[in-house]
């Protein structure tokens, strides 16, 4: 079954077109990783994904119901877990209580039911032990393994990353791909942004290179990174390659 | 230094009667403004076009027109189209609408310092906006509020003072009466001023323990 499927997105920015027609689809399990310079519109188009920006044009189906045009975005943003560049975590609760109140006050479980489900996915990220602390007292890496525990609270069917690794420490983003290497293999539906073409190799079934809004290829890791059919993938994996 | 505490003495009876009227007025001023304020902020920051421009209207008149001028419409003019008041009552409305002005920027404030990130989180488990708002930004906001907070809360004792103008007998009234009958007019007012400050100094202090409760890290 088609998790998700994006036909003709389009999203501008006063007279500038950040995203000009982008088309693709993704199955159950897959996980999609999506490269490419800055400035070209990936992160927009995660937002237009879960209508956190509102595209100008286009469909965009989750589980072959459309997301785009339906007064209720909401019910699909349960459906759809995101992860931050910047963690955004609730500063005011408790670790606990970040993870919590997503099934507490959205999905309306008891306290109890929350509890259980925020303590199951903190162990999973592996920060059980932190449930107390505030965001703040937090190393990066902790924080984002608690955003990423917030999104799984949901039981999402698809989460979306947004550069998760960008503002970490380099010594922190280990911690961070571990875990999301770690929902690829249990099967999560996963479609993430990154500057981490190592980790995208690892992880990817596919990977779809854009630039300047556009997707100018896409397909499995090994093609994509090291025998790109595009001109304009080999010249950004070549610089991407002496940057490093 | 002894007559001075005699005539204090002899004043404060009466001082404490006014002192009474001072703080509900304040008390209750505080806690209507705080009401209309929560509104008025909420809706300046995320209310669609109607909202926000009636809102910031609001804000506007009442911030660009002296107290007394507004305390004076409600006490005076109000009566000429057949609206009459009661002195505590006209008080008590016009110091919560110009207090209820002064805490909805305290409040929009507030929630323009909380990070727009914290908003696209809650938005993105699937919380409503209106969730969202009382939920994740509110809450924050009210923190961080608590510093301009007390300090309205200390303006507003003290502008209380010019209900006596429309015959409040608060702490105010009380002294000008004490004083124009004992003529001990440095003496009077000075007790006066010691009774506000100590009620001042009192707010200040419990607000900046309340902070320190409520506080957290990172917020």
């Amino acid at each position: 079954m088609k998790v998700l499927q994006i036909k003709n997105l389009k999203k501008r920015y006063g007279e500038k077109e950040i995203i000009k027609g982008i088309s693709f689809e993704m199955e159950k399990g897959e996980t999609v990783v999506v490269i490419g310079p800055s400035g070209t519109g990936k992160s927009t188009m995660l937002m237009c994904i879960n209508r956190l920006t509102e595209p100008d044009g286009g469909e965009i189906y989750l589980n072959e119901n459309q997301i785009t045009g339906s007064k209720h975005p909401e019910i699909f943003r349960q459906k759809i877990g995101m992860v931050f560049q910047e963690f955004n975590l609730f500063n005011h609760l408790t670790v606990l209580n970040n993870v919590m109140i997503g099934p507490m006050r959205v999905k309306k479980f008891s306290r109890e039911k929350a509890e259980s489900i925020a303590k199951e996915n903190l162990k999973k990220v592996g920060l059980e032990l932190q449930m107390h602390a505030y965001p703040a007292q937090l190393s990066g890496g902790q924080k984002q393994r608690v955003g990423i525990a917030r999104a799984l609270a949901m039981e999402p069917d698809l989460i979306l990353f947004d550069e998760p690794t960008s503002a970490l420490d380099p010594e922190l983003v280990g911690e961070v791909l571990e875990v999301i290497k770690k929902l690829a293999r249990e099967g999560m539906t996963m479609l993430i942004v990154t500057h981490e073409i190592g980790f995208a190799k690892d992880v990817a079934d596919r990977i779809i290179f854009m630039e300047n809004g556009e997707i100018i290829e896409e397909g499995v890791p090994s093609l994509i990174l090291n025998n790109p059919s595009q001109e304009r993938t080999r010249q950004f994996l070549a610089k991407f390659m002496e940057g490093r | 230094m002894i007559h001075f505490i005699n005539v204090f003495v002899n004043a404060f009876p009466f001082l404490m009667d006014g002192l009474v009227f001072t703080v509900e007025l304040a008390l209750s001023s505080i806690a209507i403004g705080f009401v209309i304020g929560i509104i008025v902020g909420i809706s300046r920051s995320y209310g669609k076009k109607w909202s926000y421009m009636i809102s910031t209207g609001f804000v506007e008149v009442i911030r660009g027109t002296p107290l007394l001028v507004q305390l004076f419409i409600f006490y005076f003019a109000l009566p000429q189209i057949g609206i009459r008041l009661s002195p505590i009552i006209a008080s008590i409305i016009s110091f919560s609408i110009n207090s209820g002005a002064y805490q909805a920027e305290y409040i929009r404030g507030a929630i323009q310092s909380v990070d727009t990130g914290q908003m696209k989180a809650a938005l993105s488990i699937g919380m409503t906006k209106w969730q969202a708002i009382t939920r994740v930004v509110m809450p924050q906001a009210l923190i961080k509020v608590i510093p301009s907070w007390t300090n309205e809360f200390v303006y507003l004792i003290k502008y209380t003072s010019v209900a006596y103008l429309v015959g409040v007998p608060e702490l105010m009234a009380q002294g000008e009466f004490i004083a124009s009958r004992n003529f001990e007019f440095m003496n009077v007012f000075l007790s006066v001023a010691i009774i506000y400050l100590v009620i001042v100094l009192f707010i200040t202090w419990g607000f900046s323990r309340i902070e320190k409760m409520v506080r957290m890290p990172g917020v």
